[in-house]
């Protein structure tokens, strides 16, 4: 499709033109106790909901919040426990193959599984996805404060592995469990360098929807269920 | 002076709704739930009164130098390959979309929930040049369904009963009857697994575009925005050109705060930023992204430094749900694509004052929404600037002319003094003509009682007190 002319130089022109009036910063002064007057200002995270600075307090925090949001968060000592606990998933929901992406937490649990896995390393088709029981991915970071999971289009096997099949597999370490939001960008620019990735999707919870009578129902278009698989050993 | 019918249909509407006892008990339900989990959600907060602060100062900031966001938004998304097209107005935005599905050869066109795609009504457009146009979101897709427009900016079915919702199922889609929301929900999902893997195109809206790193944000908690932006092969986002924020750390406050103002939700389920079409190495994701910046009459908002802040709106829908007028009226009643107090702030801006001024004088100017509103907006004196706007040199006559009756009376004590013994024949008159067109405050009486002038005014009372001798050293002691 060829460039099409458009308006963005009119439009530039009106906004300029309109800030040409200052605004008043009404927030600061009518409403509220106003900001430190010794200028401290703290980072605006510092109002969110307090989170513990000690990684085990963090890992509690996750914990807490998971169980608020019906995530099934479950702890493991070592990898050992976390293929258990993934072969016990699959036994207990009568898996017949799932969907994944290579990655180095990973790999080797999927594998002992012992069933079909579709790849979606090198490509894949979109029935594959939808139709396989479960997805088991990587993610970026665990952020303490909200129970969010942070994937990126690298570290989950694309955009749309952690979205497509009903039940949705995080395996991670206790090493990625982050505090806020804040940091958890600061782990996305740590991971990946300079560019960050295309996609990044903070999951908080299985998809949910409250549109009907705001009665809670979950699985609305992604996954029923969310779990986490933590292992202590990194 | 004859009323414009939009200000007809609201009052028609408005007063239907309100004595709908069936209504009054859905939105009490609905917002019942609300209350609760939102107030738990904020008492988390480390202090939330900060944090809204803190939260206008960034919208401030971004709006008060929005050229300059905006340009280095579009200059980062478009240099990892997403196609901007900047409208000025609904018209130039719907036409290019239009344009990006014909030449794209789109059959069927995927929609997550945009309530600036409402503002230029682009479902119509695209229906119109031959694409068949489906909403993912349930609530939207419900009133699609039912060809009704959003009743709400987050909960667009909150006027629907399962029972509503099961029978237009039944209807449209020829589903058997369900009796819960999560068999409901069931049906809907089967029905748009199927289009999602169909579909050509996937349209969303965004809540927040990064300048820092050239991203939209997209805050929904299904996840069919999720699959609308990376299934399909073209992905088009409309957004407003006041969403654009700064940095991606800004992200980091406003969306916990979205969620908890919005439903009272630590966050949503989904947050997902997008900075480009499917890029190099990626395995998946669209092969086009286009990002159309609308205006349509925002700068008109922002030439208003009076009313600026109500760009900083994050399309929350807490100052609706605090609203008497919202609960009572209803979202559809407004005529409006955003409803409640915003919408009764900005569209008389986007749409024309004198059409839509009657919405800011439905308002009891309680401040509810003032008080919530997470980023600060001063929703209840916008309402009251609106209306001193709409009467500036064009007051209603009879208006006009009671004031300036007032003003005659009061400055001269000889005609206020006789002012009194006609005030209490006409509070002896007025309920004979109350709910009549003879009352000329009709508008004001039908509902409310007529003051009761006092048997005698303080002058009366003052100089018969002095008549009588003993009385003032009665009060003395
Ligand atoms: S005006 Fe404020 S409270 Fe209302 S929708 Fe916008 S951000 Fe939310």
């Amino acid at each position: 499709m060829q460039t099409v002319p458009d308006s963005r130089d009119r439009i530039l022109a009106r906004i300029r033109e309109a800030l040409q009036a200052p605004a008043p910063r009404r927030h600061l002064q009518t409403h509220g106790p106003a900001a430190p007057a010794d200028g401290s200002a703290k980072s605006p995270e510092a109002w969110l909901p307090p989170v513990p600075a000690d990684r085990e307090g963090r890992v509690a925090l996750f914990a807490k919040n998971s169980a608020d949001l019906k995530t099934e968060f479950v702890r493991c000592a070592n990898h050992a426990e976390v293929r258990a606990r993934l072969d016990a998933l699959a036994a207990g929901a009568g898996w017949r193959r799932v969907a994944a992406h290579r990655f180095a937490a990973g790999e080797d649990a999927i594998n002992s599984l012992g069933l079909p896995v579709t790849w979606t390393d090198s490509g894949y088709t979109v029935p594959d996805i939808e139709s396989a029981d479960a997805a088991i991915t990587g993610c970026d970071c665990l952020v303490a404060q909200t129970g969010s999971v942070l994937v990126t289009s690298r570290s989950a096997g694309g955009r749309v592995l952690s979205v497509l099949p009903p039940h949705h597999v995080i395996l991670a370490t206790r090493d990625q469990i982050v505090g806020d939001i804040s940091d958890a960008y600061a782990a996305v620019r740590r991971n990946h360098g300079g560019e960050a990735p295309a996609f990044l999707s903070f999951i908080t919870g299985p998809s949910r929807t409250g549109d009907i009578e705001r009665i809670l129902v979950l699985g609305a278009h992604g996954p029923k269920r969310l779990t986490i698989l933590l292992s202590d050993e990194s | 002076m004859s009323a414009p019918a939009t200000s007809a249909q609201f009052h028609r509407d408005a007063g239907r709704v309100a004595h709908d006892l069936r209504h009054r008990e859905l939105m009490q339900k609905a917002l019942g739930g609300y209350y609760l989990k939102r107030d738990e959600q904020k008492a988390k907060y480390t202090d939330w009164q900060q944090a809204r602060t803190a939260a206008a100062g960034i919208k401030y900031e971004a709006v008060n130098h929005l050229d300059r966001h905006l340009v280095e938004f579009a200059e980062k998304i478009a240099a990892r390959g997403a196609k901007v097209f900047w409208a000025s107005d609904g018209a130039e935005a719907t036409a290019y979309i239009c344009r990006v599905a014909r030449e794209g050869g789109v059959k069927t066109v995927i929609k997550s929930k945009t309530m600036t795609g409402e503002e230029i009504h682009l479902a119509q457009a695209l229906e119109q040049a031959g694409h068949e146009v489906v909403e993912s979101d349930l609530g939207e897709f419900i009133v699609q369904l039912r060809e009704e427009p959003p009743y709400h900016l987050v909960f667009p079915s909150m006027h629907l009963t399962r029972g509503e919702i099961s029978e237009t199922f039944e209807r449209k889609l020829g589903s058997p009857h369900a009796g819960t929301p999560e068999e409901l929900t069931m049906i809907a999902r089967g029905v748009m697994r199927r289009k999602f893997c169909a579909a050509d195109m996937g349209i969303s809206g965004a809540n927040f575009a990064v300048a820092e790193t050239g991203m939209i944000s997209i805050t929904e908690n299904e996840g069919n925005a999720r699959l609308s932006t990376s299934l399909p092969r073209i992905h088009v986002a409309i957004v407003g050109i006041e969403k654009v924020v700064p940095r991606l750390d800004d992200l980091a406050i406003l969306l916990p705060m979205l969620a908890t103002a919005g439903a009272g939700q630590p966050i949503t389920a989904y947050n997902t930023m997008l900075g480009g079409p499917r890029q190099p190495g990626e395995i998946d994701g669209p092969e086009e992204m286009h990002i159309v910046l609308l205006d349509n009459q925002r700068t008109r908002i922002l030439a208003d430094p009076e009313q600026r802040d109500a760009l900083h709106c994050i399309r929350c829908g807490a100052c609706l749900n605090v609203c008497p007028i919202f609960k009572n009226v209803g979202g559809h009643a407004y005529g409006t694509t955003y409803q409640g107090p915003i919408g009764s702030v900005i569209t008389p801006h986007l749409r024309g004052l004198q059409n839509w001024k009657h919405l800011s004088a439905a308002s009891t100017l309680c401040g509810a929404c003032t008080e919530t509103c997470p980023v600060r907006i001063d929703l209840h004196h916008h309402l009251l600037q609106n209306r001193r706007n709409a009467v500036q040199g064009k007051a209603a006559f009879f208006e006009k002319w009671l004031w300036r009756g007032f003003e005659l009376v009061m400055r001269r004590p000889r005609l206020y003094r006789l002012a009194a013994p006609l005030n209490r024949l006409a509070t002896k008159f007025q309920p004979l003509i109350q709910r009549t067109p003879l009352n000329p405050i009709r508008a004001w009486t039908n509902t409310r009682d007529f003051p009761k002038a006092p048997a005698q005014s303080f002058k009366e009372t003052w100089r018969q007190r002095r008549n009588a001798p003993s009385a003032p050293d009665a009060d003395r002691a």
